[in-house]
C-alpha cells in the first residue's frame, strides 16, 4: 500500500494594508458595511503574494524535505498571459530547473482543483493560490473582496511528516452562469443573488454526501468545516446544512480573497487545530469540491513562522482614494519625472539568481558578502573566487535612510534605506509596507519580493526591504 | 601607486564662462561658441592657434564632432570626455597632461551641457538597459543619506544639523548674489530654508543645486611659455582623480559620514603640491556643493576641518567670504545650477578670477596677501560610489 498523502507544510500571506469599509461608504456616499478588507500594496500582485506565502510554507521544515517536486499556481488575477506566472515564483524560490512550474488559470475553481489534483497525484507539489479582488467602486467586491495568497506543500508521508493526512473528497460539477468575467475586464458580473443560492445548494449537498461516503466518515466525525466560495448566500446555506461547526470565513477582516480563500482559510484552521482534528474544506465554484483532512502530531512543529491571525492583526489602513489609484481606477498625477524604462530581458536572464532569487556572492578568501554578486571582491583576491550567497531570508538593520519625494514611483514617496545584514552584506534598497515618518537608524528589516514597476507591459520584479513587525 | 603630478609644468592662460541660466533661447552650440570665444580672447589667441581640444559633456552630445562642427575646427584632434559630474574638470586634466607630454603647445578644455531641453526638472540620466534591479533614487536622496548618518555618528542633534547645512546654502547664495554669471542672485536665510518642505530626507529644494545650461573653457600651455599669453597665469600645482570601486554600497564599514574618494584625491593632490596644512595654505576653495550635506562632509574630507567638527566650522563662518578659508566664493552649484559638463570648468573660472584679483570687489577674497593657491574639487556619482577630482592652482611658480 502506498504511503498516505496529505499536507507537508503550508503558509499564507495577508498584505499589510487594509481598507476600512466605513470609510469606503463615506467616500461614496453609500454604505459599504463594516470591518476591513485586505489590500495588496501597489507593489504587490498575485505572483508576489504567492511568493510570500510559498516562502512561509517552504521554511517550516528541514530544507531538503520541503523542496517541492513541482509548483502549481492558480489565480484569477494573473500578471501575465501566454507567459507562465509560476516561473517567476519558481525563480524567486530558487527551485531547481528540473521542477515544473505551471499555471492553473482563469477560474476560481482552478485553485481548489489544483489542490485536489496534487493531493491525488504522485509527487510533492507546492500548490500556490493568490488573488487580487477588484470590483467597481460601490459594488460588493470593492468592499467585500480581499487580496491574499496561500501555499500548501502537498506530498506523501515518504516525503516527510504530514501535518494533515488527506482522507479523500468528492466533486459535483455543473455548468450555470452565476458569475462571469470576459477577458480584459477588471471585475466580474453576477446573475441575481437568489439564482446562485438555489443552484449551489443541491451541488453542495451531493458533494458532501459523496465525500463522507468515500471516506467512510459521518458528519459527526468531522470537527470543523471550512466553507467558502464567492456566492455568500450559497456559502451560508450550504454551511448551515452540513451539520458541522463552520470556521470563521475571514470575510470581516480580510474579505473574500477568491482563488486564494480556500487555502487561506484552511491555513487559518490548521494554525489553531489540535492533532487528530478532522477538517472539511468545502468550496463552491461552478459546482462543489469537498476535501477532508485529519491533522497529525507533526502539525505543532511545522506551523509557519506567521499565522494567518497574526498577519490579519498586523495592519495599517490605506485611504480609499489611494487604494483606487493603486488599482488603476483613479488616475492620479504622476511625479513629473521620466518613467522608468522596461528591464532588459537578456540582462535579467543573466542575473536571474540575483534579480529573482536575491542571491549575492560570498568571497571564499575574505568571506565578504557582495550584493549584488560580484566576480571580483572589494578586498582583493582572485577573479571568480566566490560562492553563491542566498540572502532572501537574511534580516538586517538600517544604517541610514531617506525619503525621496522627487523620484518616480507608482506610489510616492520612495522610502529607502542602507541595510546591513546580520552575518554580513549590505544593500541600499527601497523599503515597503512602511510609514515614512517612522523609519529610524537601527530598525530591523526583512526582505520581500515585489513588483517595482511595470513598463511596456513588463513587470519588473525585484526585492525590497520591509520592517520586521511580527 | 605612483602619482607624480605635473607641478608647474602647465599653466592656464585664458578662460571663459557663459552665464549659467535656463537658456531657453540658446542652444548648446551657442553656449560652446561663447565660452570658446571668451577663453581664446582672454589668452589673445585665434582658433587656428589651438592644437587640440578636450570636450566635456555628460549627455548633451557625443564625440569630438559635436564640438568640431559648431566651432568649425579645421581637422583638429577633439576628444569627447565623460566622467559623471566631474566631466568638466576631467576635460581640463586631460588637456593639461597632453600639453605636459609635449604633444601639443596649445590645448583647450571646454565643457558644456544643455539640461533644460529635457522637459523634466532636475538632471535625468540617459537610460541604459539593465536587469531592472538598479536604484531609481534621485541624487538628492542619495546625498541626503549622509545627514542621519552624520548626526548619529557624531551625536549632533538632527534639527541642529539640518540648520547647519542650511547655513551652507545661505552662504553660497550670499556669494552668488554677488556674481552676475550665477543663475540665482538672491540671498536667502538658513531659517527660511529650514521652513521649506522636505523633498529628499530632510533636504528642501534649496539644499539642492539648481538646474541650468552653461559652458566654460580654459586654454592651457606649457608653463615656460605662459607669460607669452598673460601676465598672470595659473600654474598647475596638482591634478588628482579617483574613481571609487563602489565598495561603500557593499561594505558595512562605510558609514556615510565621508566621501573616501574625495579624501583620497585630496591627499594625492596635497602631496603633489607640497601642501601640509590646507586650511592655512589655501587662499580659497571651490568645492562640489551639489547638495548641502556634500559641502559639509567635504570640509572634513578635504582636510579643512577635523573629523566630526566640520559642522562647528560652518556655524563659525570659517568658510564664508570673509572667513579663514573662503569656499565657493562664486556661489557654487547652489547659485549656478549644474550643467554637468561645464561645472568643473566654471569652478576653475572662479579660481582664475580670484587668484588674479579680477573678481568683483563685492566678493573678492582677502586671503591673497599671504596665500596664492586655490583648490578646485569636483565630484560625480553618489556617496559610496563616486569619482572625485581635486586640482590645485597657483599664481607663483615654485
Amino acid at each position: 500500500m502506498s504511503a498516505p498523502r496529505g499536507i507537508l507544510a503550508y503558509g499564507a500571506h495577508v498584505p499589510y494594508r487594509r481598507l476600512d469599509r466605513v470609510e469606503v461608504g463615506a467616500f461614496l456616499g453609500t454604505s459599504a458595511g463594516h470591518g476591513h478588507r485586505a489590500v495588496a500594496s501597489f507593489d504587490e500582485d498575485a505572483v508576489t503574494m504567492g511568493v510570500a506565502a510559498a516562502r512561509f510554507a517552504l521554511s517550516t521544515g528541514d530544507s531538503e524535505a520541503s523542496r517541492p517536486g513541482a509548483i502549481w499556481f492558480s489565480t484569477v488575477a494573473a500578471p501575465y498571459l501566454d507567459k507562465t506566472n509560476a516561473t517567476v515564483m519558481h525563480a524567486a524560490l530558487r527551485l531547481d530547473a528540473s521542477v515544473p512550474a505551471l499555471d492553473f488559470g482563469g477560474a476560481q475553481r482552478s485553485a481548489i482543483g489544483a489542490l485536489r489534483t496534487a493531493l491525488e497525484a504522485g509527487r510533492s507539489t507546492l500548490v500556490v493560490s493568490a488573488d487580487v479582488r477588484v470590483g467597481r467602486p460601490g459594488g460588493p467586491e470593492d468592499a467585500g473582496g480581499g487580496d491574499a495568497a496561500a501555499a500548501v506543500l502537498v506530498g506523501s508521508a515518504d516525503d516527510g511528516a504530514l501535518v494533515a493526512e488527506y482522507l479523500g473528497g468528492a466533486t459535483a460539477t455543473a455548468e450555470f452562469t452565476d458569475r462571469w468575467r470576459t477577458p480584459g475586464d477588471a471585475h466580474s458580473r453576477t446573475w441575481e443573488d437568489r439564482f446562485g443560492e438555489q443552484a449551489y445548494a443541491p451541488l453542495g449537498a451531493a458533494a458532501w454526501a459523496d465525500a463522507l461516503s468515500a471516506t467512510g466518515l459521518s458528519a459527526a466525525d468531522v470537527d470543523i468545516a471550512v466553507v467558502t466560495g464567492l456566492h455568500a448566500r450559497a456559502v451560508r446555506k450550504v454551511g448551515s446544512s452540513l451539520g458541522v461547526a463552520v470556521a470563521d470565513d475571514r470575510t470581516g477582516d480580510v474579505g473574500n480573497s477568491g482563488a486564494a480563500h480556500p487555502a487561506l482559510l484552511l491555513a487559518d484552521v490548521l494554525d489553531g487545530a489540535e492533532p487528530d482534528t478532522v477538517v472539511a474544506l468545502v468550496v463552491l465554484a461552478d459546482g462543489c469540491e469537498v476535501t477532508l483532512f485529519r491533522t497529525t502530531d507533526a502539525l505543532a512543529d511545522r506551523r509557519p513562522a506567521r499565522s494567518v491571525a497574526s498577519q490579519v492583526a498586523d495592519r495599517v489602513d490605506v485611504p480609499y482614494a489611494r487604494y483606487l489609484s493603486w488599482r488603476g481606477m483613479l488616475a492620479v498625477e504622476p511625479p513629473n519625472r521620466p518613467e522608468p524604462s522596461r528591464p532588459s530581458s537578456s540582462a535579467a536572464l543573466r542575473r536571474t539568481d540575483w534579480k529573482h532569487g536575491f542571491e549575492g556572492s560570498a568571497d571564499r578568501t575574505t568571506g565578504i558578502i557582495h550584493l549584488p554578486p560580484s566576480r571580483v571582491g572589494i578586498a582583493g583576491g582572485e577573479v571568480d573566487d566566490m560562492d553563491p550567497a542566498p540572502m532572501a531570508d537574511a534580516v538586517g538593520t538600517v544604517a541610514t535612510f531617506t525619503v525621496d519625494r522627487l523620484a518616480y514611483s507608482p506610489s510616492p514617496p520612495v522610502v529607502f534605506a542602507v541595510v546591513d545584514f546580520d552575518g554580513g552584506g549590505r544593500m541600499p534598497i527601497e523599503l515597503t509596507d512602511v510609514d515614512p515618518a517612522e523609519v529610524a537608524i537601527g530598525d530591523r528589516i526583512e526582505m520581500t519580493f515585489r513588483r517595482m514597476f511595470t513598463a511596456d507591459g513588463l513587470h519588473n520584479y525585484f526585492w525590497k526591504g520591509r520592517p520586521v513587525r511580527l | 601607486m605612483a602619482s607624480h603630478g605635473i607641478l608647474d609644468r602647465v599653466a592656464i592662460v585664458g578662460m571663459g564662462c557663459t552665464p549659467f541660466r535656463e537658456h531657453w533661447d540658446r542652444s548648446l552650440d551657442d553656449l560652446l561658441i561663447e565660452a570658446h570665444g571668451a577663453a581664446l580672447t582672454s589668452a589673445g589667441l585665434v582658433k587656428d592657434e589651438v592644437d587640440a581640444y578636450w570636450y566635456g559633456t555628460s549627455q548633451s552630445s557625443a564625440s569630438g564632432i559635436s564640438l568640431a562642427t559648431p566651432l568649425r575646427l579645421d581637422n583638429r584632434p577633439v576628444t569627447r570626455v565623460e566622467n559623471y559630474c566631474a566631466t568638466g574638470s576631467e576635460a581640463l586634466r586631460q588637456a593639461c597632461y597632453a600639453v605636459a607630454s609635449g604633444a601639443y603647445d596649445v590645448a583647450v578644455a571646454i565643457g558644456g551641457e544643455k539640461v533644460k531641453d529635457g522637459g523634466y526638472q532636475g538632471l535625468n540620466a540617459f537610460p541604459i538597459p539593465t536587469d531592472g534591479t538598479n536604484r531609481t533614487l534621485t541624487a538628492a536622496a542619495m546625498f541626503s543619506l549622509m545627514l542621519p548618518a552624520y548626526a548619529d555618528s557624531y551625536g549632533v542633534d538632527e534639527d541642529e544639523l539640518r540648520y547647519v547645512v542650511a547655513k551652507i546654502a545661505e552662504k553660497n547664495h550670499f556669494n552668488g548674489a554677488r556674481n552676475p554669471l550665477a543663475q540665482f542672485r538672491r540671498e536667502t536665510s538658513a531659517e527660511a530654508i529650514c521652513e521649506m518642505a522636505a523633498v529628499a530626507g530632510r533636504l528642501s529644494v534649496f539644499d539642492c543645486a539648481g538646474v541650468a545650461d552653461g559652458a566654460a573653457a580654459a586654454v592651457v600651455v606649457p608653463a615656460d611659455r605662459a607669460t607669452d599669453y598673460t601676465d598672470a597665469p595659473l600654474y598647475v600645482k596638482a591634478l588628482s582623480l579617483v574613481a571609487g570601486d563602489g565598495s561603500g554600497l557593499v561594505d558595512p564599514e562605510f558609514d556615510f559620514t565621508t566621501l573616501p574618494e574625495c579624501a583620497t584625491a585630496a591627499t594625492d593632490a596635497y602631496a603633489q603640491a607640497g601642501i601640509t596644512d590646507p586650511r592655512t595654505e589655501l587662499a580659497m576653495a571651490e568645492v562640489h556643493d551639489c547638495f548641502t550635506p556634500t559641502e559639509l562632509v567635504l570640509m572634513e574630507d578635504l582636510g579643512f576641518s577635523a573629523r566630526g567638527e566640520g559642522w562647528r566650522d560652518v556655524l563659525d563662518g570659517t568658510f564664508a567670504l570673509g572667513g579663514d578659508l573662503p569656499v565657493n566664493t562664486d556661489g557654487g552649484l547652489k547659485s549656478f545650477g549644474h550643467p554637468v559638463g561645464a561645472s568643473g570648468l566654471r569652478m576653475h573660472y572662479e579660481a582664475w578670477l580670484q587668484l588674479r584679483g579680477e573678481a568683483p570687489e563685492e566678493r573678492r577674497i582677502s586671503t591673497l596677501e599671504t596665500r596664492s593657491r586655490a583648490l578646485v574639487h569636483n565630484l560625480g556619482g553618489y556617496p559610496g560610489e563616486m569619482v572625485s577630482f581635486v586640482g590645485i592652482w597657483g599664481t607663483e611658480r615654485d
